[in-house]
Parts: C-alpha cells; sequence; structure tokens
C-alpha cells in the first residue's frame, strides 16, 4: 500500500501524491518514512525532503520551518516555505 | 445657451467622470474578490494539517507551554484590528474599528487594560487622531497580504504575549483579534476573537476511524509543541487577514455599484433639469420674437 503524501506551505499546496517512501531530517536525523509506518509527528530542519515515487523516481522539495506528521499511510509535510 | 442650461451640463459631466471611476474601481473589487477566495481556499490545507498536528499533540501529551497557559490575574491583553489602507470602501473600516473599541470596553470592565496593535492605515489614522498609543501598526498590504506579513505581526504578537505582563509594560496575557469574516460576496460580519492563550479543540470532526493512534514525538513532545504552536498562532492571523482582504473587496465592490448606481440616477434626473431649461429657453425666445413682432405691427398700424 503506497504512502499517501502531501507537501503544503501557507500560501498553497505544493505537492499531492503517492508515494513508496519519504526520507527527510528531523532535529533528531534522518528519518525514512515507509509504508505501515507508526504515527509520528516531528519537527524538521531546514533543508530538503525527497520523495520517491511509486515508479522510483525520486523528487526533492526544499523546506523550511517545516513539519512532518504520519498517520495511517498519510504523510503530511507542512513547511513555512516550500519549493 | 442660457446659464442654467450650462451649469446643468457641466454638473452631468462631471458626473459622468465620477461614474466611469467607480464603475472601473467596482469591476476591479469584483476580480479581487474572486482572487482573494481563492487565496482563503489555498490556505485552507495548511490549516486543516497545523490543527490535526496541534490537536493530536494536544491530546496525546499533557505537556504545558506558554501560549497555552492562562494568567491567573490577567491585567492586560493585545487587541489586534484588522482594517483597510483605503477608503472607498462603505463601512468596512468604521465597522471593525467599532467591534475593536467594544472589545476594549469589555476588557475593561473585566480590568483589563487594551493595547491597540492596528493593521491598515485607517484604523491607525483613528488611533493616531485620537491620540490613543498605538503599541504597534503595520500598513501598505490590507488588500494582499502575505505569509510573511501574518508571520512579522505573530512574532510580535508572540513576544508580547510571552513577556510577564506585571513586570513588562508591553508585556499582555491575552490576545484578541478584532477582523471582518467573509461569509458570503454580500455577507460580511466584523468578528472578535480571543487567541491567546491557546484553546486547542481536539479536532472538531473526528476522523472515521474512531480515536487517533498514539504519535510517537520527534525529537520530544514539548519540541514539536513549542515549534508548532507559533506557527499555529500565525495560520490563523494570516487566515484572519485573508478573510479581511476578501471583506475588503467586497465592501469596495458594494460601495462602488452603490455609488455607480447613484451617479445614473442623477444622471437621470440632471438630464430631465436641462431637458425643462432648454425648453424653457426656447419657449421664452419664440414669445419674445412674438412679442416683438406684436409690438411692431401694433406701433406700424398706429403710424398709419
Amino acid at each position: 500500500m503506497p504512502l499517501n503524501v502531501e507537501i503544503v506551505s501557507p500560501e498553497k499546496r505544493i505537492f499531492s501524491g503517492e508515494a513508496s517512501m519519504v526520507s527527510a531530517r528531523t532535529l533528531d536525523g534522518d528519518l525514512g518514512i515507509l509504508p505501515g509506518h507508526t504515527s509520528l509527528l516531528g519537527v524538521l530542519v531546514d533543508g530538503e525532503v525527497s520523495i520517491k515515487a511509486l515508479d522510483g523516481t525520486a523528487t526533492t522539495f526544499t523546506v523550511h520551518g517545516g513539519f512532518l506528521s504520519v498517520n495511517k499511510d498519510r504523510v503530511s509535510i507542512l513547511g513555512e516555505s516550500a519549493e | 445657451m442660457g446659464a442654467q442650461l450650462r451649469i446643468y451640463r457641466r454638473r452631468m459631466r462631471s458626473v459622468k467622470a465620477t461614474k466611469k471611476i467607480t464603475k472601473a474601481m467596482e469591476l476591479i473589487s469584483a476580480s479581487r474578490i474572486v482572487k482573494a477566495q481563492t487565496r482563503v481556499q489555498a490556505s485552507t490545507p495548511y490549516a486543516t494539517e497545523l490543527t490535526r498536528a496541534v490537536s493530536a499533540v494536544a491530546s496525546f501529551s499533557s505537556t504545558k507551554h506558554p501560549l497555552t497557559t492562562e494568567s491567573d490575574k490577567p491585567i492586560r491583553a493585545a487587541v489586534l484590528i484588522i482594517s483597510a489602507d483605503r477608503g472607498m470602501a462603505g463601512a468596512y473600516s468604521s465597522s471593525v474599528i467599532k467591534e475593536g473599541d467594544q472589545l476594549v470596553s469589555l476588557l475593561r470592565n473585566r480590568g483589563i487594560d487594551a493595547n491597540a496593535y492596528l493593521v491598515g492605515r485607517k484604523a491607525i489614522n483613528y488611533y493616531r487622531f485620537r491620540n490613543r498609543a498605538i503599541s504597534g501598526q503595520w500598513s501598505g498590504f490590507s488588500d494582499n497580504p502575505t505569509y510573511e506579513h501574518a508571520k512579522e505581526i505573530a512574532d510580535s504578537l508572540i513576544n508580547a504575549f510571552i513577556a510577564d505582563a506585571q513586570t513588562d509594560k508591553n508585556g499582555v496575557d491575552e490576545l484578541h483579534i478584532v477582523y471582518t469574516e467573509f461569509r458570503s460576496m454580500v455577507t460580511q460580519e466584523p468578528m472578535a476573537k480571543r487567541m491567546l492563550p491557546l484553546e486547542v479543540v481536539e479536532s472538531s470532526a473526528p476522523p472515521p476511524s474512531g480515536a487517533l493512534p498514539l504519535y510517537e514525538f520527534e525529537p520530544s513532545a514539548a519540541s514539536v509543541l513549542d515549534a508548532l504552536l507559533p506557527r499555529y498562532v500565525e495560520a490563523r492571523i494570516y487566515n484572519a487577514m485573508l478573510q479581511a482582504a476578501a471583506s475588503e473587496h467586497a465592501a469596495r465592490r458594494r460601495a462602488m455599484k452603490s455609488a455607480t448606481d447613484n451617479a445614473d440616477e442623477l444622471i437621470k434626473s440632471l438630464t430631465r433639469l436641462a431637458n425643462a431649461a432648454r425648453q424653457a429657453e426656447i419657449t421664452q425666445e419664440i414669445s419674445e420674437i412674438v412679442g416683438g413682432a406684436d409690438a411692431l405691427a401694433s406701433a406700424n398700424a398706429g403710424s398709419e
């Protein structure tokens, strides 16, 4: 079952789609999220978030002042600014 | 051309010029309402996600945070009033300022002083003219606010809130926000809401699958809350500013529409008056000619 990923900034939704893996860096260190991950809320450090799509291609976004929340294969990344 | 007729014509020309301006402003505002509404909608996903996250932390950890703690004895409150930079919007600014005044007197009855934080030139001028103290002011973006503006405002308000109100003159125990809520194209209502201390409402619509699962926090619940809550305040201020902007455009459109309608009425009645004046002039000229001819005829008849 794929992950449902959303990246949103206050001004718009930046990305929305399915992915097989999401990796990001929290205050504690790098974090990889695969389907079936436990519910999690994390503070991200400024930097890149990469999303691996179902076909294996990776997309990277730069997120500032962000959070990551995971709940039942639903990953939302909130950034003050993201691109 | 008679003097009366010339005056009517001149007034008609000036009313027509005004009507062109108000009509243009009406059309501009109408197109901007749509844009402003789109921006309100575009900010919704972020607000929803943020609210979900905040209520998750609030429900699964008993962490205390300065932003959620009520003061036992509040003595000062910040009141953020969001008004417009420009006029020509009917009662938009004055009704939001009036709502703010009501809130201030309500707070005073509870024994709380109010520090005014103002957005928009209209509110700033109103306070300045009455020599009232202003704790913070921002202007120049009321019709098109960005998140950066909201963040700047939120930062200074959060700082005032965190400062101790008992010892610091700028510190406040509560934060209230007064803005105009955009209900629909025809209804906008000035609103006063308390923003801080936050009352975290556990998500109004519970997820269909029942209770939320236990969350893990990275690095800890306290630090997640630390980072989340200021964002939450920012997002709510941003949302209020966007709604206020949409309301401003709607109010301006309505004001300009009635101005255009009035100009139409005025032109119509002036045309009637000008026609009557022209007819009176013609009648007078004819009677003068007839009178003159009569006088000539009777003079000639007398000499013969």
